[in-house]
């Protein structure tokens, strides 16, 4: 489209200032700073991301890493739990934290003047923090509690529980983020404990900052806070390579519904080599076809077109630590059955596996592509995220565009290739199915707790 | 890509927020409200229509009707199809949405300011708003979703506690009415035309722009969106709120986790009231971790991972509400606690100290509420819809700062009164 060429013409404006931002320096005890300057408003981002998240647990303790997260705002040696929320409150700032599969990060937006206090604060929790055993007992109450909002009463939610837990038998993917239930009951201050002292390191960390600051100003003051952290050895991290799966697998969850639920997940390649790894730009740009905009396939052909579906979506997350899954869900339009949505979704692999993608269909997704890029940069967040989350998977800001060069040179010829060798014969071998059965809500009694009834501890 | 991002770059330069921001405003020669802030930084432009056309207006019996109306603009327009008008839409990269609540419609648009771009986005914006057509397939279709995602929501505690709240506070009174399987299914393509026709248009619209785009070019698209939009019928004022009478409601459901809402129609946009209003409740339930309501309920006491109040003001009285999720075992010993924590606050008020540290929080946090083009689209459209003054952005600091811990007191006394309090307990026991 026209669009091209009109950003084409504003590129030219000043080539060569590329590398001018963002800004990254490596500290001695190996923490990582990352600045990118954003002078739009006065306010700025700062995140430390650690790269530790629920994949790095072991049995028994699944959810320590978010139960942890709670924890770091219960404390250190010199600031009182709850301080830390306090402090950033009266600054006119705002603040919380997030835990995913791949890492755990920390995050407070403050007016600019702030952020030597922000640095000094993470730093201080990064090596001394300090929670009392009684604001342990209170908080994983808590925890317990979200996972009952976000899990135990959202039948998706469990769904996709399930459906990690059956797509993965060695792999740590198949434990949820939140921790099951009964993990959560039994865990102890010293699990906790023991987890901080393991994982929260400055070499195990990299740091943010996006806003209106100045990137020698912030070097100068991460050596003066995080700098001042030793270094310490690391557990070792096993590959717990999920063994090859050897036929499609089935799981089917109860709970209070109307309208029933699938989800199938394809085992395939995650992005490993920038300059190498083809597939894995295709396999995104395939989620892209199918899903993403109005025009995109599943809303055009399935809920509007077959009205198979009442709703339809397609997901391919290649930049993850472990392994990836390509995803299609949806819920079957009122009148129509799971199977037939699931054949009407292998149905429209089927299509590209058979007749290939059009290039304007592509041409539509690296439309999207660019203007992303630009829309992004009103949000100083969504940049930090960007960044953040590309850096958790083993990359570095640096080959960002270079991602983005390569989603954009995919051609059709690799599209249709990756929806053959994927989804094509066989391919029910890599897959596995999870269903929402619904349960009237009548039918369904008040479960006890925990799912083997034992009272809460604590 | 690497060189456009380099372009965007070298084009950032402050935004207005430290200096204040400059909205300019005028009536397009239409009939419909504008409200304008010029910023080049971005090659972004965006716009929010919004239209006194939300469900307060919709004819008895026809709930869901401003919805279906507000959903169904893209569903055809002029001489295309949807599937013509998405297309359009992703192969320019621009973002059509839009968005339908009590008191109001909303359409909104994203798009890169680039000349070419941006006019075939502002085509296609003013062609779903001024030439919709609904065809009746489209329409039996979209019913159908919208019954199915009512039996949906039907089964969620979260939805159910919502509906019988708004339906508790509100006895008798549009805002407390929610679609229902039989109100949807009532609805024809004749009820659409006629909602469209009385209720988008240009004297009932509030146009707020902000963006890569100059004043004479802002004016011009004001005027071009809105001049072919039906006449439509004048605004008139909204049935009156009655208060209801303090009682407890609850809800049987299966979940493991009680659903409670506390609350009471409470103010209106513009109200005198508001500041010591929005001053005092972020020392109640407003001001996330430092809230007495997340030191009492969450942790303190471990009873809740979500907890919180909040205000919304609408046209007339919207709602107070006090919100909670907790163990259905222990739902009575946590409404109890939150119970004191408000009976508390109403009647001493925030302390000396919680006082200056929310006033410090809504002061010095201000620059984060309008630090991107979306969050000040969200104030504009705000500003202009409800006619709230145009210094409201740069008078905000000083209105925060003139409240005292007596004018919260009153103010409370005055808006949340215990004899009108409901509460909703889903998943009771």
């Amino acid at each position: 489209m026209n669009m091209k060429k009109a950003l084409l013409a504003a590129a030219l404006l000043l080539p060569g200032m590329l590398l001018a931002n963002p800004h990254e320096k490596q500290l001695a005890n190996g923490m990582r700073v990352i600045v990118k300057e954003d002078r739009r408003a006065p306010t700025v981002v700062h995140m430390v991301w650690y790269r530790a998240g629920a994949m790095d647990e072991k049995d028994g303790t699944s959810g320590v890493a978010h139960v942890l997260e709670h924890m770091m705002f219960k404390g250190t040696k010199t600031v009182k739990a709850g301080e830390f929320n306090k402090i950033v409150a009266e600054a006119g700032g705002r603040d919380n934290a997030f835990t995913s599969l791949d890492y755990t990060a920390y995050f407070q937006i403050v007016p600019k003047a702030a952020l030597p206090r922000m640095m000094a604060l993470e730093a201080d929790r990064m090596a001394n923090l300090s929670f009392k055993p009684e604001d342990f007992a209170s908080e994983i109450k808590v925890v317990m509690e979200e996972r009952r909002m976000r899990t135990e009463d959202n039948p998706q939610s469990l769904v996709h529980e399930a459906l990690g837990a059956t797509a993965f038998k060695a792999h740590p993917y198949r434990r949820p983020i939140i921790g099951w239930m009964d993990d959560l009951e039994n865990m102890t201050w010293q699990d906790a404990l023991d987890w901080y002292r393991h994982w929260y390191a400055p070499n195990n960390a990299y740091l943010l900052v996006v806003g209106d600051v100045d990137h020698q100003k912030v070097f100068r003051d991460a050596e003066r806070t995080y700098g001042r952290i030793k270094a310490k050895p690391l557990p070792a991290r096993k590959p717990q390579n999920e063994p090859g799966q050897t036929g499609v697998k089935r799981v089917t969850v109860k709970a209070p519904a109307k309208l029933p639920y699938l989800s199938m997940a394809w085992k395939v390649p995650r992005l490993r080599d920038i300059d190498k790894d083809r597939e894995s730009f295709a396999l995104e740009v395939l989620a892209g076809v199918l899903d993403g905009t109005d025009s995109a396939r599943l809303p055009r052909n399935l809920v509007r077109g077959q009205k198979v579906a009442q709703s339809a979506g397609a997901g391919y997350d290649g930049t993850v630590r472990g392994e990836a899954l390509f995803m299609l869900v949806g819920q079957p339009a009122e009148g129509r059955t799971v199977a037939e949505l699931e054949t009407a979704l292998r149905g429209e692999l089927a299509r590209i596996r058979d007749e290939g993608v059009k290039e304007e269909e592509l041409t539509r997704i690296k439309t999207q592509i660019v203007a992303s890029q630009v829309y992004k940069r009103d949000s100083m967040m969504a940049q930090a995220m960007e960044i953040g989350g590309f850096e958790a998977a083993g990359f570095s800001w640096r080959n960002h565009d270079k991602l983005l060069d390569r989603l954009r040179s995919v051609t059709p010829e690799e599209v249709q290739a990756v929806a053959r060798k994927y989804f094509g014969a066989g391919s029910d071998d890599r897959l596995t199915v999870a269903v929402l059965d619904p349960l009237p809500l009548d039918q369904a009694k008040p479960r006890p707790d925990a799912k083997s009834g034992v009272a809460t501890r604590h | 890509m690497r060189r456009i991002l380099l372009a965007v770059l070298a084009m950032t330069v402050a935004l207005a927020a430290e200096a204040g921001v400059k909205i300019q405003h005028w009536v397009a020669p239409s009939g419909a409200r504008v409200y304008f802030v010029e910023t080049h930084d971005l090659p972004i432009l965006d716009i929010d229509v919004s239209f006194a056309a939300g469900g307060v207006y919709v004819p008895a019996g026809k709930t869901g009707l401003a919805g279906l109306t507000q959903g169904l603009l893209g569903a055809g327009a002029g001489d295309l199809d949807e599937e013509a008008i998405s297309e359009r839409e992703s192969d320019i990269a621009a973002r059509l949405g839009g968005s339908s609540d009590s008191d109001r419609a909303s359409l909104t648009l994203r798009t890169l300011s680039y000349p070419k771009e941006r006019e075939a986005a502002l085509d296609l914006l003013r062609l779903v708003m001024t030439r919709p057509t609904f065809p009746e397939a489209v329409l039996a279709r979209e019913k159908a979703r919208t019954v199915a995602a009512i039996q949906e929501a039907d089964t969620k505690p979260d939805a159910i506690a919502a509906k019988r709240f708004a339906a508790a506070i509100y006895p008798g009174h549009p805002y407390g009415l929610s679609a229902t399987v039989e109100s949807v299914g009532g609805i024809t393509r004749d009820d659409l035309v006629a909602f469209h026709r009385d209720h988008y248009a240009a004297g009932r619209a509030a146009v707020s722009i902000i963006g890569d785009i100059t004043r004479a070019e802002a004016e011009h698209i004001a005027q071009s969106l809105t001049e072919s939009l039906p006449a439509g019928v004048p605004e008139t004022p909204l049935p009156a709120v009655t208060l209801p009478k303090a009682e407890t409601i609850k809800v049987a459901h299966p979940a493991t986790q009680s659903h409670i809402h506390v609350g009471l129609p409470a103010v209106k946009r513009g109200d005198p009231d508001y500041f010591a209003l929005l001053v005092g409740n972020y020392t109640l339930g407003g001001g996330g971790f430092v809230s007495r309501l997340m030191k009492e309920v969450r942790e303190k006491r471990g009873y809740a991972y979500s907890v919180y109040s909040y205000f919304a003001p609408k046209r007339i009285e919207g709602p107070f509400e006090i919100g909670l999720q907790t163990r259905r075992e222990q739902a009575a010993d946590a409404l109890k606690v939150a119970s004191e924590v408000l009976a508390g606050f109403l009647k001493d008020g925030p302390t000396a100290a919680e006082l200056a540290a929310a006033k410090k929080n809504l002061i010095d946090g201000f620059g984060l509420r309008i630090d991107s083009n979306a969050k000040l689209l969200g104030y504009l459209s705000t500003i202009g819809f409800f006619n709230l003054p145009l210094t409201y952005l740069d008078d905000f600091p000083a209105r925060v700062a003139a409240v005292t811990a007596k004018d919260v007191r009153e103010a409370f006394a005055r808006h949340v009164k215990p004899e009108h309090l409901v509460t909703v307990i889903v998943a009771a026991d």
